[in-house]
């Protein structure tokens, strides 16, 4: 049991490296739509002994919805925006890569030195929640485009449902509220930042088209 | 020093051109032709073997130097990988940073080599195996470190021999970073698609087939064999951790090894068929990838 | 102890006498080499011996100065630090005698022979001193003799810059040192290195002397007179400096190491972070540099990362109660103060023959020098193989030892035990790999391919005077690299002063240790064997067939000029971008981008990050803050009156409430 949720949070690590590291949107909204399933499913593997209905329907349903929801929204934001990479980021994907790397040493460390009420069921699921989270910051912080600000914005939530999977393991009232707090929040932020995104893109992409005829 | 087998270091010697081929072949079925025979590798360094030389007028003993080092190397360090549960011919605590210096030995003279012919493509080639090659070794460092931590062993041999099935059982997470890691490691030191690619036709482009523009000859046919020995090198590490059966049978064991191999060397074709080259700039990236792999594995 | 007296009394009649003699240039050189050289052959029997192990003798005479006295103690620790002292300052003197004809008649030559006298007598007293005020002293005279030996050249603007970088970065030192001292006095009563023993804030301590010997040894951020001075100064002299005189910084670090009783685990953190630090941005700024000399300046600065791993990983060990794997990171450590005096001086005097037969240190104006020089080419490429840590050479065993004690490490410690050692071991590996990229470029780009300028193109070997040295050290490289495990297994008595563990089972864990080295060693003469048998195979083989001789192939062009070779800065060009957020290189291009070519202009610059960004703007800011007291200063003897006036009122207030 441990191993799959090892399992799961070493491949939540990778998907954030993943989301650091490639300067394609597609790849980016991948890594969250997959970061969304693999929350779902870890939801509902620490519950394992201790089932309920709606233990399983609620996990479910904001992995459908972080999965495949908001990825097709997120890729149909991208494909009217007409853009496919971030393009200039204010630190380059080596540097990213490398703060990635000190993300996850400071999560491990803060992961071992926190000490919770109840012991989560993995050393690891503290450091990946907090991990998930610092990346999501980070790519706030170092990208410029409104997409990729959002999908920051994803990440970061993602961290806060792992921390919550971690810590409120044996209050599922409060887990079913913080999901459905998370639903609300994520959908909520989607709908301003598509806003922008059609905004802002508007005149991005004259600007390159005509940055590109001049280049020609 | 434990006793040791001479049989990984006999195979190697004899089957490293063939991994090659092996790779090759996958590459032209999947592109829909027959390909070369597969004892081709053998007749190309036969056929080198017995041909004259030219030199350079600007080169120096370096320049000749390059390949016997790069060579005798990899040879040295094959004398310290097990290979299918048989155990490497030496082994001493510690042993798998010789590996790694020794490799680092042979390319310090194959760069130097090229940088002797005053080419500036060559030179632009050892540029880029130096820098890739810089952060290549941290990679593989952490990896192994991984795996040290995993089976609490300082020798290549013993490290190898106690990754089991009943490892994998218990550390799935932990192994699989550590493997790929080090398939891209790989990937990288033996010169493979996506970090150059062996086939292509303009110096521009390439990374280790450039350095070695000028050699001609025995010279030549010395850094065709020391490529091929290299790659067997990092592969029987691979499948080592990768292929971990241990059926208490000897021969079975290697059996299962070379089989292991010649799945790593389609697996290899299949990956250069299906992808493309990285753009130059990207390939740091790729390696500072390897670097996080092994040591998020190290982090469990 | 007496033939060390005598090696000191030499180096003063070495120095007497070349002011003596000031005029008469075979004399001076007869004389100033003379004593320097008679000096260190006189001192080095007495310690090799201490060094394997006989007994610490000591000699005390009574001295007038206030808690000082003449207290001399040789043990295994000072002994060894001796032992590179000696035999590069003999050879460098060697070498100087040809190295500053070139000077003659232009410049002085006698302060320069009375310095380095000076040099090598302080440096012995610094480490043979057992009281602290006879050590500042040695300390400052080492200071200020290697800062006059800096600054020979005196006419160059630049030489007198780096000079007077030098004399402030080690007068801060310094002044960290006497603290240091005062307070371990003021506990103990006394100035005698025997009666200090741990007080109460060994953390306090432990960072005064970390900044105080840091800055002598060139520990990032304190480093930046490094690269400025060693350049500066004449060939042999920078090899002293680099190869010995920056290791007393780490000696000194050694000695305060043993007075503060048991090691706490966060100085081994911090050693590790430091040397992490110096290591990695010591190599990626060595690989921006286009001056040969700065280049080798800023690898010390690396090497002596790699040292401060080695001790890191010791102390963690110690403070984590692992004896086998701190003693064998302290043995990897010490191994490589030694190692890097032999290949770093090794480089700076092949770099003093290239810089004296062809007038320029730039690389990227050299080429093609192995053809004109082959003595210097075939020992800088000794040296470039050792310095980068590969087999068959030195600078493996050193650094095999500190891999080896990390790996240990990082099985055996707990979590915050074994972070250090993972940081080591990774951080090791990238220092080797981008070390190989540093050195491949020095010896390629130096001494391959064809000469880039007419200097390269008409140099000639240099006399055999300044080739004897490079040979010396050579073979000393090829030596430890193959009988690396004879020399580990003697650094028992040094392992057991340093880390206060008995001997014996230093020794044991050495021997142990020692057998991995020895079949290091094993592998190194095969490598040798392998490789000269496949060159005598192909030798064998092409004698009976057609070898032709013809231009590098140029992908069909027909008229290649050396000027189109690649260059140093391009060949580093892929590392410095991708360090280039910590390097901030500066690139100059001017020319235009119009269809038709003009005359252009393309250089890059990278200046020292720390110098740039922190100690510019401090000192910038201290000397802004010292000018707006200006307006105190009116030349006038009525204010100062008033100024004494009311200061002491003001005490005299301070003092009554």
């Amino acid at each position: 049991m441990n191993q799959l949720i090892n399992s799961i949070l070493v491949l939540l690590v990778l998907t954030g490296f993943m989301l650091l590291s490639s300067s394609r949107l597609a790849a980016c909204i991948r890594a969250i739509a997959i970061q969304g399933v693999l929350l779902g499913i870890l939801a509902i593997v620490i519950q394992v002994g201790q089932l309920s209905v709606a233990g399983v329907l609620l996990p479910l349903s904001s992995a459908i919805v972080k999965g495949f929801v908001l990825p097709w929204l997120l890729f149909r934001a991208m494909r009217e925006a007409d853009t496919v990479r971030e393009v200039e980021p204010v630190i380059s994907y080596n540097l990213s890569i490398i703060a990635g790397t000190a993300a996850l040493g400071v999560s491990l460390w803060l992961g071992h030195r926190l000490t919770l009420s109840n012991q989560p069921p993995s050393s690891l699921l503290v450091p990946a929640a907090f991990f998930t989270s610092l990346v999501g910051m980070i790519v706030i912080a170092s990208r410029q485009k409104a997409l990729t600000q959002v999908l920051g914005y994803l990440a970061l939530e993602n961290g806060v449902y792992a921390f919550g999977a971690a810590v409120a393991l044996r209050l599922p009232i409060l887990v079913e509220l913080g999901i459905l707090l998370d639903v609300f929040v994520g959908v909520f932020v989607m709908g301003i930042a598509i806003f922008h995104i059609s905004r802002e893109f508007d005149h991005i992409d004259t600007d390159k088209l005509r940055a590109r005829t001049a280049r020609l | 020093m434990s006793s040791g087998s001479l049989l990984p270091l006999i195979l190697a010697v004899v089957l490293a051109p063939l991994m090659q081929a092996v790779i090759t072949r996958t590459k032209s079925v999947l592109a829909g032709r027959i390909g070369q025979p597969l004892l081709q590798p053998y007749r190309d360094l036969w056929k080198l073997l017995r041909k004259g030389a030219v030199y350079s007028q600007t080169t120096t003993w370096i320049f000749q130097m390059g390949p016997t080092v790069g060579l005798a190397s990899v040879i040295l360090a094959m004398g310290l990988v097990p290979f299918g549960g048989s155990p490497a011919l030496s082994g001493f605590t510690g042993d798998f940073v010789l590996i790694a210096y020794l490799m680092a030995a042979g390319r310090f003279f194959t760069v130097v080599a090229a940088l002797d012919t005053g080419s500036s493509f060559e030179g632009m080639g050892a540029s880029r195996e130096v820098t890739f090659s810089a952060l290549a070794e941290p990679a593989l460092f952490l990896g192994l470190a991984a795996l040290v931590r995993q089976t609490g062993h300082l020798s290549l041999s013993p490290v190898l021999a106690s990754v089991s099935t009943v490892t994998w059982r218990h550390a799935a997470p932990i192994l699989s970073l550590t493997l790929a890691g080090l398939i891209i490691v790989f990937l990288a030191e033996n010169a493979r698609i996506p970090v150059d690619d062996p086939t292509t036709h303009l110096e521009l482009t390439m990374i280790h087939e450039v350095m070695v523009l000028d050699h001609s000859g025995p010279d030549f046919a010395l850094i065709q064999y020391g490529a091929a020995l290299k790659m067997w090198l990092f592969a029987a590490i691979i499948i080592g951790v990768a292929a971990p059966w241990h059926f208490g049978n000897r021969w079975i064991d290697l059996g299962a090894a070379l089989g292991g191999m010649l799945v790593l060397g389609i697996a290899t074709g299949v990956i250069e068929s299906s992808m493309a080259r990285l753009r130059l700039l990207r390939v740091p990236q790729l390696l500072l990838v390897a670097i996080v792999l092994s040591a998020l594995a190290l982090a469990l | 102890m007496t033939a060390l007296l005598i090696s000191i009394l030499l180096f003063g009649i070495g120095a007497a006498g070349s002011l003596i003699v000031a005029n008469r240039i075979r004399w001076l050189t007869f004389v100033g080499a003379g004593g320097v050289i008679l000096g260190s052959l006189t001192g080095i029997a007495p310690a090799v011996r201490a060094a394997l192990g006989a007994p610490p003798q000591s000699l005390r005479i009574a001295w007038d100065v206030p808690y000082g006295s003449l207290y001399f103690r040789l043990d295994a620790l000072s002994a060894f630090f001796l032992l590179p002292i000696f035999l590069i300052c003999a050879l460098a003197a060697l070498y100087g005698t040809q190295y500053l004809e070139a000077y003659r008649g232009r410049k002085a030559l006698a302060p320069s022979w009375f310095f380095l006298n000076v040099l090598a007598a302080s440096m012995v007293v610094v480490v043979l001193a057992h009281n602290a005020i006879l050590f500042l002293m040695a300390w400052e005279t080492m200071a200020l003799s290697s800062f006059f030996l800096v600054t020979f050249e005196d006419d160059k603007e630049s030489t007198r810059q780096a000079g007077w970088t030098y004399l402030v970065a080690s007068h801060i030192g310094t002044a960290c040192l006497l603290v240091l001292f005062v307070l371990l006095g003021r506990a103990n009563g006394s100035m005698d290195f025997d009666r200090f023993s741990a007080s109460a804030a060994t953390g306090l301590l432990f960072v005064l002397a970390l900044i105080g010997f840091g800055t002598k040894a060139g520990f990032i951020p304190l480093h930046v007179w490094l690269p400025e001075a060693h350049p500066a100064a004449p060939s042999h002299v920078s090899a002293v400096m680099s190869a010995v005189m920056i290791k007393t910084g780490i000696y000194g670090l050694l000695r305060i190491l043993t007075f503060l009783g048991p090691p706490q685990a966060w100085w081994g953190w911090t050693l590790c972070a430091i040397g992490l630090s110096s290591g990695v941005l010591g190599v990626v700024l060595a690989l921006a540099q286009h001056d040969l000399k700065r280049l080798l300046a800023y690898s010390s600065v690396e090497n002596i990362g790699i040292i401060a791993l080695g001790l890191g990983v010791g102390i963690v060990a110690l403070s984590a109660g692992a004896p086998f794997i701190a003693i064998v990171a302290f043995a990897g450590a010490l191994l490589h103060v030694l190692n890097h005096a032999l290949f770093k001086g090794l480089l700076f005097l092949g770099a003093g023959n290239v810089a004296h037969e062809t007038h320029t240190r730039e690389i990227d104006r050299l080429g093609g020098l192995l053809r004109r020089m082959p003595g210097t080419g075939a020992t800088f490429l000794i040296g470039a193989a050792a310095i980068s840590g590969l087999p068959p050479l030195n600078g493996f065993v050193s650094e095999f030892l500190i891999y080896l004690a990390s790996f240990r490490g990082a099985i055996s410690l707990d979590a915050s035990g074994s972070v250090p050692m993972l940081a080591t071991l990774s951080g090791l590996a990238l220092i080797g790999g981008l070390a190989t990229a540093c050195f491949t470029k020095a010896f390629g780009i130096v001494f391959l391919g064809h000469p880039r300028t007419e200097h390269a193109e008409t140099a000639h070997e240099a006399g055999p005077v300044m080739l004897v040295p490079g040979f010396v050290l050579a073979s000393g490289c090829a030596f430890i690299g193959l009988f690396g495990s004879t020399v580990v297994q003697s650094m028992a008595p040094l392992i057991s002063t340093v880390t206060g563990l008995p001997r014996i089972s230093v020794g044991e864990n050495l021997v142990q240790a020692s057998k991995s080295v020895a079949i290091v060693g094993y592998f190194a003469a095969l490598l040798i064997g392998l490789a000269a048998l496949l060159s005598l195979a192909r030798t064998i083989a092409l004698s009976r067939r057609r070898v032709a001789t013809a231009e590098t192939w140029g992908c069909g062009y027909a008229n290649p000029s050396p000027r189109m070779q690649y260059t140093a800065s391009s060949f580093t060009q892929p590392l410095t971008e991708i360090f280039g957020t910590f390097l901030q290189t500066r690139q100059i291009f001017t020319g235009s981008d119009q269809l038709f070519l003009q005359r252009a202009e393309f250089r890059t610059h990278t200046d020292d990050p720390y110098q740039r960004y922190l100690f510019r703007p401090l000192f910038h800011g201290i000397s802004r803050g010292m000018n707006s007291l200006r307006p105190l200063q009116q030349a006038k003897v009525q204010y100062y009156v008033l100024y004494i006036a009311i200061t002491l009122l003001a005490l005299l207030l301070w003092q009554v409430s």
